[in-house]
């Protein structure tokens, strides 16, 4: 068996959303990854996300490399044309994409394989070309599809499921992303959904390149008590930055807080992420900031969760490359091709 | 003293020393030629390197419009010391060695006719800015040729001035560089050389241009919106082309915004997958590249190809194998490129010959990329991409429509009851797309890599897999029958030996032709474009019991295609192969076919 269908029948009195859509409307085919993997989990809060959101999924496109994250796009959003690439290159495939119709909401899924080791120059040109996307890493710290490797954001200190040594240092995806002019940069875990959720819709609403490094554990190779990327070893060690709520355009913030404790950071389409801070000092607009708490939580032996970093104002890509409104992908060969009058003057420059 | 005696009949050749400015100015020599109504084929044979090391520039003039090279040089301006050794013995007994005499100097050879001109001194005088001393030297010594070949000195005058239009300050002091050399020439070597540029026609209806500036320009009127690429000499050029001239063409009116996007990529990789992204969502894309560049798209030209999406690749070949000669032309990339990538893949490849043909071929290769869905391979090589040549005007039809191919608008989804990408529904092999965005509920689909049915989605059944790679097969032979049919240099076959050629080599080639029909040896000869190879290539293999087929690689590349297409018995197809990173001459094919006839074999490769 090689795919599964869902059976499209449902509860018929399931809530739906403003478009109407049920959250069954927004789901995909059945996931064949292990009972228990991390990635489902992240996939079941996209589609609540998108639910939430009242997000037409014809409008999205799903984006991913190779790995068993990058099998992930098959698991949510029927509707939404998704694109399966080669190892570590998603980005470049969302980088043209993006640049042919600027409409669609961009939506990237790789692992820790695919973005800090084969893909790692394409994540870093991305993130510093300020694509409009985002970019999930479900983060597990293992190749899961080859049998336990393991990865690049695997800890020093976190052995194999067989006992084997870490040699080298991890690779922590959000710092880098910061120093590289991510405007949006989150870290978060995939057993968390009331972190989780905001924070996808956030993402989706930002405009410019998120990041969202998900720990996402491997229930098959690394969840075992050496890991520190399991399921245990993160619930103990998570170190939630915030609390994040979603407020959407138009509603009102109506949690009140003492001063000091929240923060609020207006995205590009009117709404509202709302953070009840749970570290004081901590403010997600200030790089310098952001970078040295990353560095002492790790120090620390603890895992940063939720808003790192968000710059609302920053250009994307579009902007930067000044490129016209309407999408690329709809001029028509009137408002492209020069014509033969204009291959006259041209002619003429060339004698 | 013999002297060489010929009108608008002859080869020059400029020895400089890089980063110095010269590579303009001996443009500006070749172009002044051509403004005579001669044609001319300039062509720079330069270093891997910034400035310091010895470039060459060889002009041939030449009015019956040949342009390939030519060997043997007839005059040569020999300003760099370094290379006196090899510039001196390349020189025609009863030629002309234009060297600065600042320095005097004995050049060895009392065969030649040597012309000192005081470069160095006269600059020195007449200018008091170090750097415009030194440089113009160049034009210094144009102005010297201008007298010498007795041209009209106004043309090169109103080159200047268009030089440097929006820069009026520079065009006196230019001019004046120009008048030195003149005028020294004109007082010590009045009437002395014997070879001269005699105003003529011949170059009405031409203009002079590179294959790469004609194909950046085709690309913008192909309707290409995207580009994605990364440096890589002799390809750079074409990218920027495109940008320069999207830059004055493609501009929103109102808004200034750009009806393009143009981004240099990190590295090949990125280039490639940008563009198969940016035609997946339904843009022309292209990327521009050389040999290094293909081996580095391979993997994503592969998922193109299985995937099914339409991307265009430029590659300017130049010498290889590995980093090889990068200032060097070869067409020494065919199989890497016709079969790119790993399991079984096979590409559709454009072959032009000239500017015109490469402006003409950018714009087909995006209506056959998306016609087929597949990716488009247009193989140019350094001496087409980077040099100017003397090639028809472009030509463009407004009644011309883009082909976008079989893609399902949203009322095309609205009367289909189901929607397969990958099903066959014509029989031609090549399925309907839809573009991401289209219909609420209808047309999505997952694009792959890994093997899948009609329907996009993936299995690990064999029999599905084996049927969508069938079926690849069936578009490959729609796409021979969709391909540029190849050229063919008489109405009918009526001799039993055949000449195949392709891409730069047919400069040369003409003139080997006219050559051999003065030896009264018939030959047939047919000059391809494109590969999959279309029935015509085929006709023409069976009709003829010899074939030469001419190439600039080693191991006869396009030989080998013939042999694995079709079955051709090897020893009926003989290689006539050129190697050496400068392009390919028409004596050097004329002596290989004439030596073969005589018993001495070619190579069979």
């Amino acid at each position: 068996m090689t795919y599964i269908t869902k059976p499209i029948n449902h509860h018929p009195r399931l809530e739906s959303n403003k478009l109407g859509l049920t959250r069954r409307d927004y789901e995909g085919s059945v996931s064949t990854l292990c009972a228990g993997c991390g990635h489902d989990s992240i996939s079941a809060a996209i589609v609540e996300a998108c639910f939430q959101l009242n997000i037409e999924a014809y409008r999205v496109a799903k984006l991913s490399g190779i790995g068993c994250s990058s099998k992930a796009p098959a698991y949510f959003l029927n509707q939404s044309h998704g694109f399966n690439s080669v190892h570590g290159r998603m980005p470049s495939i969302a980088t043209g994409a993006a640049m042919a119709n600027h409409e669609l909401l961009y939506l990237g899924v790789s692992g820790d394989g695919d973005t800090a080791s084969i893909g790692i120059g394409q994540f870093i040109h991305c993130a510093r070309r300020q694509l409009n996307m985002t970019y999930f890493v479900e983060n597990n710290g293992t190749y899961g599809l080859t049998k336990g490797q393991f990865s690049a954001t695997n800890d020093l200190e976190s052995k194999s499921k067989y006992g084997d040594e870490n040699l080298f240092p991890a690779i922590d995806l959000p710092s880098m992303a910061i120093q590289l002019g991510a405007s949006f940069v989150a870290r978060s875990f995939s057993g968390d959904r009331d972190q989780l959720v905001p924070l996808i819709k956030a993402a989706m609403c930002h405009k410019g390149f998120s990041l969202l490094d998900i720990i996402s554990p491997c229930v098959t190779f690394n969840n075992h008590n050496t890991s520190t990327k399991s399921y245990d070893y993160i619930r103990e060690h998570n170190e939630a930055l915030s609390k994040p709520d979603f407020v959407p355009l138009g509603k009102e913030i109506t949690t009140s807080y003492e001063p000091g404790e929240s923060s609020e950071v207006s995205l590009h389409d009117g709404s509202t992420l709302s953070l009840t801070k749970l570290a004081l000092d901590y403010d997600p607009t200030d790089k310098i900031i952001a970078i040295k708490k990353i560095q002492e939580s790790q120090r620390d032996g603890k895992v940063l969760t939720g808003l790192l970093y968000a710059d609302p104002s920053a250009k994307d890509l579009k902007e930067i490359l000044n490129i016209t409104d309407q999408p690329l992908n709809t001029l028509t060969q009137e408002q492209l091709c020069p014509g033969k009058s204009a291959l006259k003057d041209i002619n003429d420059n060339l004698k | 003293m013999k002297k060489i005696s010929s009108i608008n009949d002859f080869v020059i050749k400029f020895a400089n020393v890089n980063g110095s400015g010269s590579a303009s100015a001996n443009q500006m020599f070749a172009k002044g030629v051509f403004r005579s109504g001669i044609p001319v084929s300039p062509k720079n044979i330069f270093p891997s390197n910034i400035q310091g090391l010895p470039t060459w520039f060889e002009v041939r003039v030449n009015e019956k419009g040949y342009l390939g090279r030519r060997e043997g040089i007839d005059i040569s301006v020999a300003m760099n010391p370094q290379s006196y050794g090899d510039d001196i013995k390349e020189l025609k007994s009863g030629g002309y060695l234009i060297y600065d005499s600042s320095w005097k100097r004995d050049f060895g050879r009392e065969d030649i006719n040597v012309l000192g001109i005081p470069l160095t001194e006269l600059c020195v005088n007449e200018f008091s800015n170090p750097k415009q001393r030194l440089l113009f030297k160049n034009l210094g010594y144009v102005g010297f040729l201008a007298s010498l070949l007795k041209m009209d000195k106004d043309i090169y005058i109103s080159l200047i001035n268009e030089q440097f239009r929006g820069k009026e300050k520079l065009i006196e002091p230019n001019v004046k560089a120009l008048e030195i050399g003149y005028s020294y020439a004109e007082e010590n070597f009045k009437d002395f050389c014997d070879i001269q540029v005699n105003k003529s026609n011949k170059t009405e209806g031409l203009i002079l241009t590179s294959g790469n500036d004609a194909a950046g320009l085709g690309c913008v009127y192909g309707g290409a919106t995207f580009c994605a690429w990364y440096p890589i000499t002799p390809s750079t050029s074409l990218a920027e082309s495109y940008s320069d001239y999207s830059e004055k063409l493609r501009i929103e009116i109102g808004t200034d915004k750009n009806k393009f996007a143009f981004i240099q990529a990190e590295d090949e990789l990125a280039a490639i997958g940008m563009t198969i992204g940016a035609n997946w969502n339904g843009a022309r894309g292209f990327t521009a590249t050389s040999g290094p560049g293909i081996s580095l798209m391979s993997e994503f030209i592969g998922l193109a190809y299985f995937a099914e999406v339409p991307s265009v690749i430029f590659d300017v070949q130049r010498g290889g194998p590995s980093t090889g000669m990068p200032t060097r032309t070869q067409q020494s990339d065919l199989l890497a490129c016709a079969y790119a990538s790993h399991g079984d893949t096979k590409h559709v490849l454009l072959i032009p010959s000239d500017p015109n043909e490469c402006f003409d071929f950018s714009i087909e290769a995006f209506d056959l990329a998306d016609r087929l869905q597949t990716p488009v391979i247009v193989l140019m090589d350094l001496d087409l991409g980077m040099n100017d040549w003397s090639t028809k005007e472009f030509d463009w039809d407004d009644t011309k429509e883009y082909d976008k191919g079989k893609v399902l608008s949203k009322e095309d989804l609205d009367g289909m009851e189901k929607f397969g990408r990958y099903l066959d529904v014509d029989g031609d092999g090549i399925p309907y797309r839809t573009y991401p965005g289209t219909h609420p509920n209808k047309g999505a689909y997952f694009t792959r890599g890994t093997s899948h049915d009609e329907y996009a989605r993936y299995t690990e059944d064999g029999d599905k897999n084996a049927e969508v790679l069938s079926r690849l097969l069936k578009k490959y032979q729609t796409a021979s029958e969709l391909v540029p049919k190849p050229v063919f240099n008489q109405e009918k076959s009526t001799s039993s030996i055949g000449i195949i050629y392709f891409g730069s080599t047919d400069c040369s080639m003409q003139e080997t032709l006219d050559q051999l029909d003065e030896e009264n040896l018939n030959v047939d000869a047919m000059r391809l474009r494109a590969f999959p190879f279309n029935l015509e290539v085929w006709e023409f293999i069976e009709d003829h019991d010899l074939l030469f087929i001419v190439e600039q690689n080693r191991d006869g590349q396009m030989r080998t295609l013939m042999m694995a297409e079709g079955g051709i018995i090897p020893d009926k197809l003989v290689s006539i192969l050129c190697f050496d990173g400068q392009p390919i001459t028409a004596s050097y094919i004329k002596n290989k076919i004439n030596a073969h006839l005589s018993g001495v074999p070619a190579k069979t490769a």
